[in-house]
């Protein structure tokens, strides 16, 4: 019990006296995640929605595949990148192993599927509704595709979500490809199972503290502008 | 929109429709000329909807032709328009809406803006231009769909029971923008199970009973003397006090 209330009065220490090691790793984890769900939102919205709309061969077992991507275990993607990055692997020469790009390739692979995998669900049950008209007025194929993303912009903001949760939370991935080297490649998650493992308890609770809250502030966020949206566009 | 150089007539020959080994349209032939206002009626579940959608191209017979008299498949599509039952806007201003298909039928940007405006003031929506579209009424959203078409000029329009979830006095707007539609040349294909619909609104009606075309007669006659016994059923069958 004193242990725990040891670690929960540093943690508040350290949060509230801006801690530049804490401030540091928090900027590093929100950098690679955004970057990667950025990147994976860039590619995974349209592929969604062109396997949501498309209709070709294998198309029922790539949509079993993407889903089962969805829970692609983070130190497999991990490896996969490392083999890839390592100096005698087919990308070595770029040198980008164990640097923060190469955290963003491994991120954007893990959370690439999910958000592919949701907005292929989503435009779905919306081109049931929209198909008809878009095919009277001329939009088919990847004109109708990319019409439907946007027209449902705001519950895909739920697929891009699950997305960021899946980046900022996962270790297996980061510390790889990454390394946890410190003021380097030491994000949230890495910091805190290393911390840990020394017992440096309040840094790594107050990690965990930060990891939550920031996480509940995204959603509710995300919550807000989806509401205030379907009330203004109906 | 003269029938030398358009798209019509439209020709159906030998039509069949199946889904799931049920025959929907069990070979209906017929041609479909410029000019009068068309009703395709019949009960529901007659096959009026499947039959539009394959005049208008959306299904594919399962045998049989529909042809137009026009060649060129992209001349045939801009051709025509369809309005549906259930109106479908995007979730973007009533404008945006209609500018949408007038880049989809690849008319000049710079013209846009002025057809778009046109068809919203032919409509009556003008003043909820910049509405988003979604929160228009249910008779709001179906004018706003008569006046995306209305914007593409089109030589024939489809419109498929387009009344059907509105109350009275939505249906009067709906059937005075319909009027405006053949009055400026468009020709009229309208489904409907609504007699008194079909004849303020139509010249001829195509009558439609379990997949097959049953009579084909003006409005007049075929509400007087309906030569089949189906029509004559169906005419008595929705007006019992007649």
């Amino acid at each position: 019990m004193s242990t725990l209330s040891q670690a929960v009065g540093g943690a508040i220490d350290l949060i509230a006296t801006g801690d530049p090691t804490l401030g540091g790793i928090v900027a590093l984890s929100l950098t690679v995640s955004l970057s990667a769900v950025l990147l994976a939102a860039l590619l995974g919205l349209p592929l969604g929605a062109a396997i949501a709309v498309g209709r070709f061969p294998g198309r029922r077992a790539l949509i079993v595949l993407l889903n089962a991507l969805m829970g692609l275990p983070p130190v497999v993607v991990g490896l996969l990148v490392y083999l890839l990055l390592s100096r005698a692997g087919p990308l070595g020469e770029l040198g980008l192993l164990f640097t923060p790009p190469a955290m963003v390739v491994a991120q954007t692979l893990l959370v690439l599927p999910i958000i592919a995998a949701l907005c292929r669900q989503s435009v779905e049950d919306a081109w049931v509704e929209y198909e008809e008209q878009l095919r009277s007025l001329g939009a088919d194929g990847l004109r109708a595709a990319l019409t439907l993303v946007w027209d449902i912009r705001y519950s895909l903001v739920t697929a891009v979500l699950a997305g960021l949760g899946r980046a900022l939370a996962e270790v297996g991935a980061v510390i790889i490809v990454g390394g946890n080297i410190d003021g380097v490649t030491r994000v949230m998650t890495t910091a805190i199972a290393l911390e840990t493992s020394k017992g440096d308890l309040p840094l790594a609770l107050s990690l965990g503290f930060i990891l939550i809250a920031l996480v509940i502030a995204l959603n509710a966020a995300a919550h807000l502008i989806k509401e205030a949206a379907q009330r203004r566009y109906g | 929109m003269s029938d030398i150089h358009g798209i019509l007539p439209l020709t159906l020959h030998e039509l069949r429709f199946a889904a799931g080994g049920r025959g929907i349209i069990d070979g209906i032939s017929a041609e479909i000329v410029a000019g009068p206002a068309t009703i395709i009626l019949g009960a529901n579940g007659a096959g009026k909807s499947v039959l539009m959608r394959l005049m208008h191209g959306l299904l594919r017979p399962t045998s049989g032709e529909v042809t137009w008299r026009e060649q060129g498949v992209e001349r045939v599509r801009r051709g025509q328009a369809m309005v549906f039952q259930r109106p479908v806007v995007l979730r973007r201003s009533a404008l945006a809406n209609i500018l949408y298909a007038l880049e989809l039928a690849r008319v000049p940007a710079v013209e846009r803006e002025a057809q778009a405006m046109a068809a919203l003031r032919e409509v009556g929506l003008l003043a909820v231009a910049h509405r988003p579209a979604r929160v228009l009424s249910g008779g709001e959203q179906q004018r706003l769909a008569l006046a995306r078409a209305w914007a593409l000029h089109p030589e024939v329009l489809f419109l498929d029971e387009p009344t059907a979830n509105l109350d009275p006095g939505a249906t009067r707007e709906i059937e005075n923008v319909i009027k405006a539609f053949d009055a400026s040349g468009t020709k009229i294909v309208m489904s409907t199970h609504n007699l008194g619909q079909a004849r303020r609104l139509g010249d001829e009606v195509l009558f439609i009973h379990q997949g097959r075309l049953v009579e084909r007669a003006p409005v007049e006659r075929f509400f007087k003397q309906p030569a089949s016994s189906e029509a004559a059923a169906f005419i008595k069958g929705e007006l019992p006090w007649v």
